[in-house]
């Protein structure tokens, strides 16, 4: 398979990868992973702790860069770029962090001010609106002036999902958005999660470890396994899988009812 | 259309391999030169290494200085912790080492009658050789150490990393200020060391040990040139450059947790310390040529 065939800018996919590999010293994490994320669309990806998902998030920001493989984002292959040419492809993204990455040296109005403060002219009281109200959507009234280095890790998590929306990107990548929150703040943020997608048509990468948000919110689902995507589907198809790994990974959550015969001592 | 994933099992059976064909591995003395060779090499290529990335870093933090945005504020903070903050400890110090020095130096200078020339001398030493230095390894001590953990801890927390996913340039923003603003505070705050070592001498001198005030001030308007002070400026910024290149690069290298940090900001204040006290020399040595003493 050559690279030129996704150097068009294709309507329906916005994200083709290709083939992509990654070791760190001898241990060889990502093997050949290819997938195709869709525009427009709320792509999820699950897998087992330690299987790459966060470091195939960050490829995808150019962040790290393959051993092997191909990135091509809007038909742009990203991986041969440096970091000045990255930084007008990295304009398209915004990312949550798994641990958020606060700038711990900054208040929480700084720390979600600080993409449109770098970007954007906007006057100051402006920005004070638009902060206060990303803040309000995620459950986090009147935590503006607080240092970041003293929330609690959910309400971290929040902050940097603020921060990461802020500037309303195309593509945005959520490494674990409700890992750490309470049932109550996980439906607010997938609820938000959703409606960015549907309202702004913003392209979402999801990293989940929760089941049931993953299949109410997923318009197309990916396993990630062995350094591979060894799954994909919608979640319905997910549902009809006949892949073993991927049922009993969905089914230990015991929130998924597989269609079918269950899949415990049963047939591939 | 790819080659099939190896299971686990059979990977692990290939790396094993080596070792049951023990009849072939090289004679004994080849591994021993192998590993002699290691030893000694393997660290001065890893200093090259090094030294490389330090001056990649340096180019970087200057290719971003003439390019938007422009953050003044980052600047100002710089200026303000590296130049401010020391300024206290500098004059401390500085201080210090002029009335020490003199007080050495007085004792000896009365026995063969010289005692006209201790003011001189003093602040000759001063001016070219103490204050750049010690004032460089004071910064280092406070500025450069801090670099490394500040850098250090944004790095392993991702914070780095953060940075560039918003479009904005770690270099720009975290390592050039820094590198500008101890290139622009080094040679000031030499300055005001110099200026202190010189009171601390004269203080010793001249009160203390009751040499003439007229004799002290005079010699030492004859002898120091404005050559001997730019000398110490020019030594000052090079080694601002060097604390907080070499400050940065560990940090924004730094790796490995908690730990990883900690030996950033140690290696940062030794590599650095190093560096200052070998390139003191060289850069004076360049200097005399390039300035051909006027006598
Ligand atoms: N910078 C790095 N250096 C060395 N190894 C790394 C590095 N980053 C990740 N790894 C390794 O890569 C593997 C995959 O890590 P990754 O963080 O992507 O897992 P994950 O799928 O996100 O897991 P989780 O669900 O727990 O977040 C791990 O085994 C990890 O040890
Ligand atoms: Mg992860």
């Amino acid at each position: 398979m050559t690279a030129t065939d996704f150097t068009e800018r294709d309507e329906r996919y916005q994200i083709r990868v290709r083939n992509l590999h990654k070791s760190f010293g001898k241990h060889h994490v990502l093997r050949g992973i290819d997938l195709d994320i869709e525009r427009h669309k709320i792509n999820i990806i699950i897998g087992g702790s330690g299987q790459g998902k966060s470091v195939l998030c960050k490829h995808l920001m150019g962040l790290l860069k393959p051993d092997e493989g191909h990135i091509f984002v809007d038909g742009l292959d990203i991986v041969p770029l440096n970091e000045v040419e990255m930084n007008g492809v990295r304009r398209k993204f915004g990312m949550l962090f798994q641990q958020a990455a606060l700038f711990d040296s900054m208040t929480v109005e700084e720390n979600v001010s600080f993409p449109l403060r770098e970007h954007t002219n906007l006057p100051r009281n402006k920005i004070q609106e638009m902060v206060a109200e990303k803040l309000a959507i995620l459950g986090l009234h009147n935590a503006e002036k607080k240092m970041s280095s003293e929330l609690s890790g959910g309400m971290a998590k929040r902050v940097g999902l603020a921060r990461a929306i802020v500037l309303e990107p195309e593509i945005l990548i959520y490494d674990e958005p409700t890992t750490g929150l309470d049932p109550i703040a996980t439906k607010n943020v997938d609820n938000m999660i959703a409606e960015t997608a549907q309202h702004l048509g913003v392209t979402s990468i999801v990293i989940s470890h929760d089941m049931a948000s993953t299949f109410r919110i997923a318009d197309r689902i990916f396993m990630l396994q062995g350094g591979r995507i060894v799954a994909n589907g919608t979640p319905e198809e997910i549902l009809d899988t006949t892949n073993e790994d991927l049922r009993v990974f969905v089914e230990t959550s015991g929130t998924v009812k597989f269609h079918g015969q269950p899949s415990m001592g049963g047939a591939v | 259309m790819d080659k099939p994933s190896v299971p686990a099992s059979v990977e692990a059976k290939k790396t094993e391999r080596p070792t049951k064909r023990s009849t072939k591995r090289p004679a004994r003395w080849v591994t021993r030169v192998d590993d002699l060779w290691h030893q000694v090499f393997g660290p001065l290529f890893k200093g090259f290494e090094t030294f490389g990335q330090i001056l990649v870093l340096t180019g970087q933090a200057f290719y971003w200085l003439f390019r938007r945005p422009f953050r003044w504020r980052e600047y100002l903070v710089a200026l303000d912790f590296i130049g401010v903050g020391s300024l206290s400890i500098i004059v401390l110090v500085g201080l210090f080492t002029g009335a020490a020095f003199s007080l050495q130096v007085t004792d000896t200078f009365r026995t063969f009658g010289m005692e006209s020339y201790i003011g001189a001398m003093v602040t000759l030493a001063l001016v070219r050789e103490l204050a750049p230095v010690l004032t460089a390894l004071m910064v280092t001590a406070r500025a450069g150490s801090a670099m490394a953990t500040e850098l250090g801890s944004m790095r392993i927390t991702e914070q780095i990393d953060a940075l560039r996913t918003m479009a904005v340039s770690p270099v720009q923003y975290l390592v050039t200020p820094r590198i500008v603003a101890s290139i622009i505070m080094m040679p000031l705050l030499t300055m005001v060391f110099s200026f202190a070592g010189m009171v601390g001498a004269y203080l010793v001198a001249v009160i203390l040990l009751e040499v003439d005030h007229g004799l002290f001030i005079s010699e030492t308007e004859w002898m120091v040139d404005t050559y001997d002070i730019k000398i110490g400026l020019i030594k000052a910024a090079i080694f601002g450059w060097v604390l907080s290149s070499v400050g940065c690069h560990q940090g924004i290298s730094a790796a490995g947790g908690a730990k990883g940090v900690g030996l950033a900001t140690t290696r940062a204040v030794v590599y650095s310390s190093v560096a200052v006290l070998m390139l003191d020399y060289f850069v004076g040595d360049i200097l005399l040529i390039i300035y051909e003493s006027p006598s």
